[in-house]
């Protein structure tokens, strides 16, 4: 290995941060649908898919980056609320594989829809005005996009956490994962909750989309591979738990840059390793609670 | 005497039998000599390469038409049979076995991707059926892979990507650092662009390699910016091409080295846009803009315009049109659909189609061609198709592929 310097093993550690961003966004989705509901969403990449598709289309109509990176989550977000209230809840009461399977079909639906209505080689990403070229991070040049992508995920972490912490409604949710009968008791209907949940954890797979969407092409199949490894990041993070989402998010970007710098033909499996490894040591994941799939 | 009686009434039977069975055989074999031409034309429709391969049978169907205004072969017209291959080997082989069986095609063309050409080719050459191949590779030349039956009209990658370096390395420098998809496409690429390379002094900083289909190359950038070649070679095809070219504009990599790849697809500069492919330099079969000084490019061009709404064809569509046209060009001088005898016409044909003079090297049947080494622009673009300009064109020759002895021909 020539040229092993300091400067490049920071400049790995940071472009590894910034893909496990998107990893980190997408296990929070997933992890909140989970904990909340007992789901496990297989539609979870084909609605970050459905997020690239209609981020870049709505970017393309209005030039406006920042309005479509409200108006994405939104409508991928509404299109969670139509899922669970139709298709999830005639669900609950059964087995944990009735709605893996139905979410498994859906992200099917999805991405014949979007083959069907943007055509199968999908749209040109587009870098927004002004997040283009690098900058001089120190150490090297960075891509100026990625370093906004890392300081975007951070934002909507926050918010994510302020809303569960801070809040009343937040406040019911985490009620409702310890235990829903209490909170039914109480008054709450619990039926509500769940719908925004599931609409909350869709217009976060949706934000993913349209951030990751000036990094990589968009086409139908998008959702498939990075669906696989944010399953990685969540069973690392522990099911369930959002903080370890985070955290195993970021871990995994970052094993898999620092993997790619030694032995790149090994990138791909390290993240499965580390997931052996941690499920070795932890079964329950590195923030997860014991037991918890049970 | 009653018994042998029935047995000779059988036995007039069973002849008779026999007779029945067989006249509407014999009259079936004089149908088929009216009936139409038929070309199997297995491609991936569904699957990353689905733009390239709905381009192939667009420009293929073209070529149907052509033969058909023309008056056919004797009054006999010629038909496409579409199947979808999904890029998958197996599935390759199942359409291809059901056309020759079940469809009874009289040939084959098409196939896009080193792998699914293979099990194309396997299933012909044991069928004994004619395969014109429209997709790289350079196995199918090899005399282990390879029949009487095998056509490749496509280039290959000691062609390509050794055109590539011919032109790149004098230019920008030998340090070479590649990018490669891990499997048959990329190995292949990066061994005709090193043996290539070889004779001119190149040497390989690193071939960094990725599995086939990532979204994300990000990871390997640093360690190729801190390597700082003068040459980075991107062999991968498709998305991976679009992905690994845009991030690699993202992290500003063009501003230290230049990025070629063998084969720079139209189809992939239009999904990755300018910005993404802007200065990158790669090798093609045919761009449409030849048609500035090559006139069968600017009839084919203005065929496939008036056909499809003024659209242009693309490299692996334009492929696909010299492939049905080669094979039945070779039924009009055979006089016959009999497989042997369009080999036989084949072998010996003169064609140009559409990118100047062509023909297949008796030996080994690969299409001897020029490889067009092009620039993707950013600025001065007159619509949207033009996308590319040509630096220059390597002419035919055959020094620049492998010997036939090398590919283990008799000479």
């Amino acid at each position: 290995m020539t040229g092993l310097s300091f400067e490049l093993l920071c400049m790995q550690l940071l472009t590894g941060v910034a893909l496990g961003s998107i990893y980190a966004l997408l296990a929070l989705g997933l992890c909140l649908i989970f904990g909340m509901l007992n789901v496990v969403n297989f539609a979870h990449g084909a609605f970050f898919m459905v997020g690239a598709f209609l981020g870049v289309y709505f970017l393309g109509i209005t030039g406006s980056f920042w309005f479509s990176l409200v108006l994405t989550p939104l409508l991928t977000g509404g299109i969670g609320l139509v899922t669970e209230r139709f298709l999830v809840r005639p669900l609950y009461g059964r087995g944990l594989d009735y709605p893996l399977l139905l979410t498994f079909g859906l992200s099917y639906v999805l991405i014949e829809v979007m083959r069907v209505t943007f055509g199968i080689e999908g749209l040109p990403s587009i870098t927004p005005e002004g997040l283009g070229g690098t900058v001089n991070v120190g150490i090297g040049y960075f891509p100026k996009y990625r370093l906004f992508l890392i300081a975007a995920t951070a934002v909507v972490i926050l918010g994510v956490w302020f809303f569960i912490q801070k809040t009343r409604y937040g406040l019911i949710i985490k009620a409702g994962a310890a235990d829903q009968e209490i909170v039914k008791v109480l008054g709450v209907d619990i039926a509500k909750v769940w719908l925004l949940v599931f609409g909350l954890g869709c217009a976060i797979a949706g934000l993913s989309g349209i951030l990751a969407s000036p990094t990589r092409s968009v086409n139908p199949e998008m959702g498939i591979p990075i669906l696989a490894e944010s399953f990685v990041v969540t069973v690392v993070g522990g099911m369930g738990s959002p903080v370890g989402a985070v955290v195993a998010g970021l871990l995994v970007g970052v094993v898999y840059s620092m993997t790619s710098l030694f032995f790149p033909d090994l990138a791909e499996l390290s993240i499965f390793v580390l997931m052996a490894v941690v499920l070795l040591i932890r079964p329950q994941g590195l923030f997860g609670k014991a037991g918890a799939m049970g | 005497m009653k018994q042998k009686v029935t047995n000779q009434t059988r036995r007039k039977m069973l002849i008779g039998g026999a007779a029945a069975a067989s006249t509407p055989l014999w009259l079936n074999v004089a149908n088929a000599q009216a009936d139409t031409i038929k070309i199997g034309f297995p491609t991936p429709l569904t699957g990353p390469f689905s733009a390239e391969a709905q381009d192939q049978v667009k420009a293929a169907e073209l070529a149907i038409k052509e033969f058909n205004d023309a008056g056919g072969f004797n009054g006999r017209k010629a038909e496409l049979l579409v199947r979808d291959d999904k890029l998958n080997p197996g599935e390759a082989a199942t359409r291809t076995l059901e056309l020759i069986e079940k469809d009874k095609v009289n040939f084959v063309v098409g196939s896009l991707s080193a792998a699914t050409q293979l099990s194309i080719n396997a299933v012909c050459k044991e069928r004994k059926v004619l395969f014109n191949s429209i997709s790289q590779s350079d196995a199918i030349n090899e005399a282990k892979d390879w029949s009487v039956y095998t056509f490749h009209e496509a280039l290959n990658p000691t062609m390509t990507a050794g055109a590539v370096a011919r032109y790149s390395i004098p230019r920008f420098g030998k340090k070479i650092v590649f990018l490669t998809a891990d499997y048959a496409y990329g190995h292949e690429m990066v061994r005709a662009f090193e043996r290539a390379g070889k004779e001119m002094g190149a040497t390989t900083l690193a071939d960094i390699r990725h599995p086939l289909g990532a979204s994300d190359y990000s990871a390997f950038l640093p360690r190729i910016k801190a390597l700082n070649p003068d040459i980075l070679v991107l062999c991968n095809f498709g998305r991976d091409l679009v992905n690994a070219a845009k991030q690699c504009t993202d992290f500003g990599l063009k501003s230290s080295m230049k990025i070629v790849t063998p084969v720079l697809l139209y189809t992939s500069r239009l999904a990755g846009g300018p910005e993404a492919f802007e200065g990158i330099i790669g090798g093609t079969s045919y761009y449409w803009g030849l048609e500035d000084r090559i006139p069968t490019a600017k009839t084919f061009n203005d065929a496939f315009r008036k056909m499809y709404n003024g659209s242009v064809p693309s490299d692996y569509g334009a492929l696909g049109y010299a492939g049905v046209k080669s094979v039945l060009a070779g039924v009009k001088i055979a006089k016959s659909t009999d497989t042997l005898k369009v080999v036989t016409a084949m072998e010996n044909m003169k064609y140009d189609w559409y990118k100047g003079p062509e023909y297949y090297r008796k030996c080994d049947h690969q299409a001897v061609q020029t490889v067009i080494i092009v620039e993707s622009k950013s600025k001065n673009m007159k619509d949207k198709y033009d996308v590319f300009n040509i630096l220059t064109i390597e002419p035919t020759t055959e020094k620049n592929m492998r010997s036939c002895a090398e590919l283990g021909h008799k000479a």
